[in-house]
């Protein structure tokens, strides 16, 4: 396996440029200060109320992420990089679901599998010839990227339904302005703590034509049992901007309106951090209670825009994943900025041998998964689970992807028996406006905890990190 | 606001009063079970508790006996009753959690404290000593809780529907504790039977923290016609009936003020504090006492129910 890169340390040890200060500073601090700022890091997480719930797990229990207090840096060329293949990304995702749910230019083309499309569970068919405010689909996209060398960035996943951690983001930040006010001095550190206001003026942006001028948005939360709730209610709070379950809404005469003290409200733009499927229990999943009856006879009236629409799912699904590089071609005719991980289609027959034949060496995911769950890493994995995958595998090839395992690149991270390195990604979050593309600067980034580990899921044992990007 | 959210603030504010008020009756019992029979008489108190916490059917198909064991338990502990003391932090903390953003930290940070602090009380309260300190703890959160919303919130309608629920309950746990006491409060005509009765009245006046404020008031010897006075009619008494409705009457008018209307809540809790302001003790005694609380339950409750249609759903 080769080696991974190292974001702090050139092959012979010195610190790289956007690195030095830190490495300075990592070099001369006390170990038990860094353990002492780390505790009280968890004791502000703890009495914030930051949790998440996981799923599985005996009641809706509530538990920390686990944070780490040395930040991961970028320099101003290496995120200006990243930024310029993030917009390239997104303009051509939203090109490309235009076209998939109006003319479908890209699959008369021949570019993409049609079957891969119409047979995919998450296309909406509901979607097809509507039109969305704007034309945009995807409002808030949260790519998840992983770094291989000094140059190369590629896109592990694009996240375009109802990407969650950007509450991690900003409270990541606060914290370290708190505990580590002199390594900021030492720094010229580009801030997130306006993504609120990005992500508000996006929404407001993106408002029906028959909205007010000044129009209401709210966001829509499955409940307080759901995973993310408290970045719900930590974004409704910071957007000021009502958090609304699916009983305070109900549709009259193709508008939607909120239950309040005084009277019905009518809403314009929801923010929605509900699955398509639990949307609208008339048009979608009849048994879902979470929803809000007749919502989508709204939305197809043109009432209300669903911040991201819906039917994104087709935009970030696995299996069209790896066809990434030809819709940025096609919609764009440019070379894509950010590069996808190499891929094998297991529903083709060469490509399925070969996984087959490797599944050792490869990462293989369920086209329909995610958080890490359902998949097989196989230099991690034992004889008999890659027997066992294979079969499964072999019983419905159409289902996995095959990926080279990673060398993610690593940042220093304090463990048990000091600071050691550890392998991390990045998810960014992509705003897009009616205006504009709006990207704060950095992003989450999420770190596996365990010596070798490629997971990175806050589900599977992750923790979090604050993403310094300098000015310089 | 939403109006999920004004519900969830009065249930909240409403659990948390319950609490403290079963608190108050469990305290009170204990303290009546302590004295020699002579001095209270031969009626099972704790199946009186039972009834005055409103609750008899689901004690009765749960349990043999109304002792001493059995009834703490139901009321303070018991995961099955839906109005034990535990019910009621966690109802009134899931209803935090739902409005979190509504809630100053203050407000949060009691009531989850509370409710953590709950976790540490497996199923049973060993000794006098242990519930003792668990019905004090209790009647401590629902201060610092109370006193968090009076000291931090801004005086909007996020407030005021804090408040109703909090009025709306005392209301009826007064009215309660009348309800199953009155016949100890009704004006004596027999030749005066000796003092067996004091240590009840104490026992009332207690369980609304109201002995010392007693004697504040009338200056003599506890009289039961004057107990039933302060209870309903003294608008000094803060958790006297009469003293509930103007606090209801002046938050439903402040939600009025602002929203620009009034509504069939403010009329009916106009309409009761009216009564309450006009009537006179002795006039409450001819009509009959009973039936008196009987109607203010009633009335209460429809209140309830008419805050809950206009603003709530």
């Amino acid at each position: 396996m080769t080696i991974a890169f190292n974001e702090m340390k050139e092959l012979d040890g010195r610190p790289r440029p956007a690195y030095a200060e830190l490495s300075a500073w990592l070099a001369q601090v006390p170990p038990d200060v860094l353990e002492f700022r780390r505790q009280e890091a968890e004791l502000l997480f703890r009495r914030i109320g930051i949790t998440f719930a996981v799923y599985g797990e005996a009641e809706a229990q509530e538990r920390l992420i686990p944070f780490d207090v040395i930040p991961r840096i970028l320099s101003a060329a290496e995120w200006n990089l990243v930024r310029r293949g993030l917009e390239q990304r997104v303009k051509a995702i939203n090109q490309y679901l235009k076209d998939i749910y109006t003319g479908r230019d890209i699959l008369k083309a021949g570019v993409i599998p049609e079957d891969l499309v119409f047979q995919n569970p998450v296309f909406r068919p509901e979607m097809n010839g509507q039109k969305v405010p704007h034309d945009i689909y995807v409002h808030i996209a949260g790519i998840d990227i992983v770094r291989i060398d000094a140059d190369t960035f590629y896109v592990l996943e694009d996240n375009t339904r109802t990407p969650s951690g950007v509450s991690y983001m900003l409270e990541n930040r606060e914290i370290m302005l708190r505990l580590f006010p002199e390594l900021f001095s030492r720094h010229h550190v580009a801030p997130v703590e306006n993504y609120p206001d990005e992500l508000l003026a996006t929404l407001n942006s993106v408002a029906p034509h028959t909205a007010a001028t000044d129009p209401t948005v709210v966001l829509l939360t499955p409940g307080v049992y759901n995973s993310a709730y408290y970045e719900h209610s930590f974004l409704a709070d910071k957007l000021g901007v009502e958090l609304v379950e699916g009983r305070d809404l109900f549709v009259k005469g193709e508008f939607v309106y909120m239950r309040t003290t005084e009277g019905p409200k009518r809403v314009d733009v929801i923010y929605r951090r509900i699955d398509d499927d639990f949307l609208d229990p008339l048009a979608f999943r009849p048994d879902s209670t979470l929803g809000v009856p007749g919502l989508m006879s709204a939305y197809q009236a043109g009432n209300i825009t669903l911040a991201n629409a819906v039917g994104t799912g087709i935009s970030d699904d696995k299996a069209i994943y790896s066809y990434m590089p030809q819709i940025v071609k096609f919609y764009l005719a440019e070379e894509p900025i950010l590069k996808n991980v190499p891929t094998w289609r297991c529903r083709e027959k060469e490509h399925l041998s070969y996984v087959s034949d490797h599944l050792a060496e490869l990462v293989v995911k369920e086209v329909h998964g995610s958080g890490g769950y359902g998949m097989l890493i196989g230099p991690a994995a034992s004889t008999t689970q890659i027997a066992e995958f294979r079969a499964k595998l072999k019983s419905n090839p159409k289902n996995f992807v095959a990926q080279p395992t990673l060398a993610l690149s690593t940042c220093p991270t304090c463990v048990d028996a000091g600071v050691a390195p550890r392998h991390v990604d990045l998810r960014p979050f992509v705003l897009t406006g009616r205006d504009r593309i709006r990207i704060v600067p950095g992003g989450l980034t999420r770190v596996a905890l365990k010596a070798g580990s490629l997971v990175v899921n806050s589900s599977q044992g992750g923790g979090t990190k604050d993403t310094w990007v300098l000015d310089h | 606001m939403l109006s999920r959210t004004a519900d969830s603030l009065f249930w909240l504010s409403r659990y948390v009063e319950r609490a403290e008020y079963l608190a108050r009756i469990l305290e009170g019992t204990m303290r009546l079970t302590t004295l020699p029979l002579a001095y209270v008489g031969t009626t099972n108190e704790w199946k009186t508790a039972v009834a005055t916490a409103g609750n008899v059917n689901l004690f009765e198909a749960n349990y043999a006996e109304a002792n001493e064991e059995n009834v703490v338990h139901f009321l303070a502990l018991s995961a099955e009753n839906p109005s034990s003391i535990r019910n009621c932090f966690e109802t009134a903390r899931a209803n935090a959690r739902a409005v979190r953003t509504a809630l100053t930290a203050e407000m949060w940070e009691a009531i989850n404290g509370a409710w953590l602090e709950l976790q540490r009380y497996g199923n049973g309260l060993g000794t006098r000593e242990e519930i003792t300190r668990f019905l004090r703890w209790v009647q401590e959160t629902s201060l610092r809780f109370d006193g968090s919303a009076y000291r931090t919130m801004l005086r909007n309608d996020s407030y005021w529907f804090t408040r109703l629920g909090l009025y709306v309950e005392r209301a009826d746990n007064t009215a309660r504790i009348l309800d199953v006491k009155y016949h100890l409060l009704l004006p004596n005509l027999e030749p005066v039977g000796g003092s067996l009765d004091y240590f009840q009245w104490a026992a009332i006046l207690r369980s609304v923290s109201a002995l010392t404020a007693y004697h504040w008031v009338y200056r003599e010897k506890v009289q039961p016609w004057l107990i039933a006075d302060l209870l309903i009619l003294n608008p000094q008494m803060p958790r006297s009936l009469a003293s509930c409705y103007e606090n209801l009457v002046r938050y439903l008018d402040e939600i009025a003020g602002i929203y620009g209307r009034q509504g069939p809540a403010q009329r009916h809790a106009r309409a009761i504090y009216t009564r309450l302001e006009s009537s006179r003790m002795e006039e409450i005694f001819q009509h009959g006492l009973h039936e008196f609380i009987n109607e203010f339950i009633a009335d209460n409750n429809n209140l309830g129910a008419a805050i809950s249609q206009q603003y709530l759903m």
